[in-house]
């Protein structure tokens, strides 16, 4: 994968299992993000495919395409709620567009989600009237609207204070319990990845491509490879 | 207090240069500059070791560290060795930090000097691309236009509603202001010269063809462009900053339907309407020149301009109205879904998207009046 001409990462081959929280980590700027977006449609790999089940992805067809992450659900960096609509309104815009429900049973739903998110009675406010870690735990009640198979999370701990980050580590920890959802993280907070991630991939900014893939915590215990152990030791070298 | 940092050097044996420090070496306060150093340095050939000594130094800050970062460099080209075991602990220890991560040699930008010629090829090309990009657009939006016919475009009815709110009956105060003034203006200068022949009467043709015909459509046009135009691309512009764009797509819903098509609709609606109302206040405007200054009576006024402007005029005026709210729609959606993920492509993108509208406009009219002239209208 890249951009143009530049190279960011190559010879990426990895396989998420049903139900794992899958990390994605690696130092800032290897290209965990663009990753993401391959995934869910935004960006198309250089070379390459990537498989949803047997369905090669990038080689099908736009609408084949569309079917598929309509099963999956997207929690971006800040939220990305639509601004000019309340928390509801955002979190109801799938349910209307995706499904027959009625008005009524909408609002339950909308109504549950943002319970389950701990945001029950904030569906009048704007995103602009709460804070950025209520944005991102709306933001995850938006994508778990349609009760997708797949959630993605960009960088779900990025610029929230430890005891957020730890609730959000517990909430996506407990949906994949109950749901059975497959999440897969975009992350590099080192508590995170340990208490949550059940499969990772290592993305080596130096070398331009994973290093290894695993349970993080077996990595951490396994791993020969220096720069990965650099990482999830906080920079400890390897003996 | 002496703010100012001062430096001695002695030899200490025959190829040492011990340098004392002393006095204040802040960034703010006055330092011996590099090139005396560099100098008094040059004139010792059998130099090969400097070592500091900062026992009089009061106080340092980054001066002091950009003064041993200059003259560290000086030193590895002369090939002196530099001993910074005499500086203060802390400047030690943060030249240590900085010495930490090696400078990366390719993450350095060159700056290469493009020829003229490439220059101007270069706008050429992206002219042409951008060329390409506009149809791609308006290609996309006619889609999701016929979509909308079938009934199979998703959008929110209180988007729109909203949108003609916003572009709609809130422009009237700017529309009436500019309108009112406009015809005021045109029965001025009218009047000054159709005075000398003793028609003043005919101010009202003047008025009348002038507003409705082409000026109502044009101020209004230029109005909406400045107003509503650059308000779509900053809204827009900021949901691709926001990543809302991204999670529209993610979750399936286009945004070209979603954004686009209820503003498009919203001022293709509203730009004849407002167009028709810029009429009648540019008329008005004209009357009250013609009517206080001019001595003419108001149903004289009224019966002339009744009699001198033509339905086919109002047609014009009207379709040119609908094709400029179609062109500032779809400047200002254009440009903001053009919008780079920086804060400052969000201005770039709204000025743009006026600059798009205003020419649009403008050589849109052109066009238009070349087409009534060859058909006779």
């Amino acid at each position: 994968m890249g951009y143009g001409d530049f190279v960011l990462m190559r010879d990426l081959n990895f396989i998420i299992n049903r139900g794992d929280i899958f990390i994605i980590m690696g130092g800032s700027g290897c290209g965990k993000s663009t990753l993401m977006f391959i995934l869910i449609g935004l960006k198309s790999p250089s070379r390459g495919q990537v498989f949803y089940g047997d369905v090669d992805f990038w080689g099908s067809d736009p609408t084949t395409r569309d079917k598929i992450i309509r099963r999956a659900g997207v929690m971006y960096q800040s939220g990305a709620l639509l601004s000019s609509m309340t928390l509801a309104e955002n979190i109801a815009l799938p349910l209307e567009t995706y499904t027959k429900l009625s008005a009524v049973e909408i609002n339950e739903v909308v109504e549950l989600k943002l319970e389950l998110v701990g945001l029950a009675g904030f569906d009048k406010y704007y995103p602009s009237e709460i804070s950025g870690g209520m944005q991102k735990r709306a933001g995850i009640a938006r994508a778990m609207a349609l009760d997708p198979e797949t959630l993605f999370f960009d960088e779900p701990s990025a610029g929230l204070d430890p005891v957020s980050a730890n609730r959000l580590d517990d909430m996506i920890l407990e949906l994949c319990d109950s749901l059975g959802t497959t999440m897969v993280v975009v992350t590099h907070e080192l508590a995170s990845i340990f208490a949550i991630g059940s499969n990772s991939v290592f993305l080596d900014v130096s070398k331009r491509t994973m290093t290894a893939t695993g349970d993080p915590k077996q990595l951490l215990a396994e791993s020969r490879d220096p720069v990965v152990h650099k990482f999830l030791t906080r920079g400890e070298e390897l003996r | 207090m002496a703010a100012s940092g001062e430096m001695t050097l002695q030899w200490s044996s025959d190829d040492t240069l011990l340098v004392v420090l002393s006095g204040s070496w802040m960034l703010n306060s006055k330092r011996p500059s590099e090139e005396d150093v560099r100098r008094q340095i040059q004139s010792f050939p059998s130099l090969r070791k400097i070592v500091f000594d900062s026992k009089q130094l009061v106080e340092w800050d980054s001066g002091l560290l950009t003064f041993f970062k200059r003259l560290r460099k000086f030193c590895q080209e002369q090939k002196i060795q530099l001993d910074s075991s005499g500086l203060p602990q802390g400047a030690r220890q943060l030249l240590a930090l900085a010495a930490a991560v090696p400078e990366k040699k390719d993450a350095h930008k060159e700056k290469k000097l493009v020829p003229f010629l490439a220059v101007v090829g270069n706008e050429a090309i992206d002219f042409f691309q951008s060329t390409g990009k506009m149809l791609e657009f308006i290609g996309t939006t006619t889609v999701a236009f016929v979509r909308l016919l079938r009934g199979q475009a998703r959008f929110r009815s209180t988007d729109l509603f909203l949108t003609i709110e916003a572009c709609g009956a809130q422009a009237l105060p700017i529309v009436s202001l500019i309108s009112f003034l406009v015809g005021l203006i045109l029965a001025f200068i009218g009047a000054i010269q159709l005075q000398l022949f003793g028609a003043q009467i005919y101010v009202a043709d003047l008025v009348g063809i002038a507003m409705v015909r082409l000026m109502g459509a044009i101020m209004t046009g230029i109005v909406m462009a400045g107003r509503t135009g650059g308000a779509f691309a900053a809204q827009i512009g900021t949901m691709q900053v926001n990543q809302e764009i991204n999670a529209l797509q993610t979750m399936g819903i286009s945004p070209i339907e979603f954004l686009v098509l209820p503003r498009m609709l919203a001022l293709t609606l509203m730009m004849p309407l407002l167009c028709l109302y810029a009429n009648i206040m540019g008329i008005l405007g004209g009357m009250v020149v013609g009517v206080g200054l001019l001595d003419i009576g108001f149903i004289q006024y009224y019966n002339k301009t009744a009699a001198a402007v033509r339905l086919w005029d109002l047609g014009i005026g009207i379709f040119s109205g609908l094709v400029f709210g179609v062109i500032v729609a779809l400047s200002g959606c254009m440009r903001g879904m053009e919008c780079g993920r920086r804060a400052s492509a969000v201005g770039d993108a709204a000025t743009s998207a006026v600059v798009t509208a205003i020419v649009g406009i403008i050589v849109s009219t052109a066009v238009i009046t070349i087409i009534c002239n060859i058909l006779g209208i």
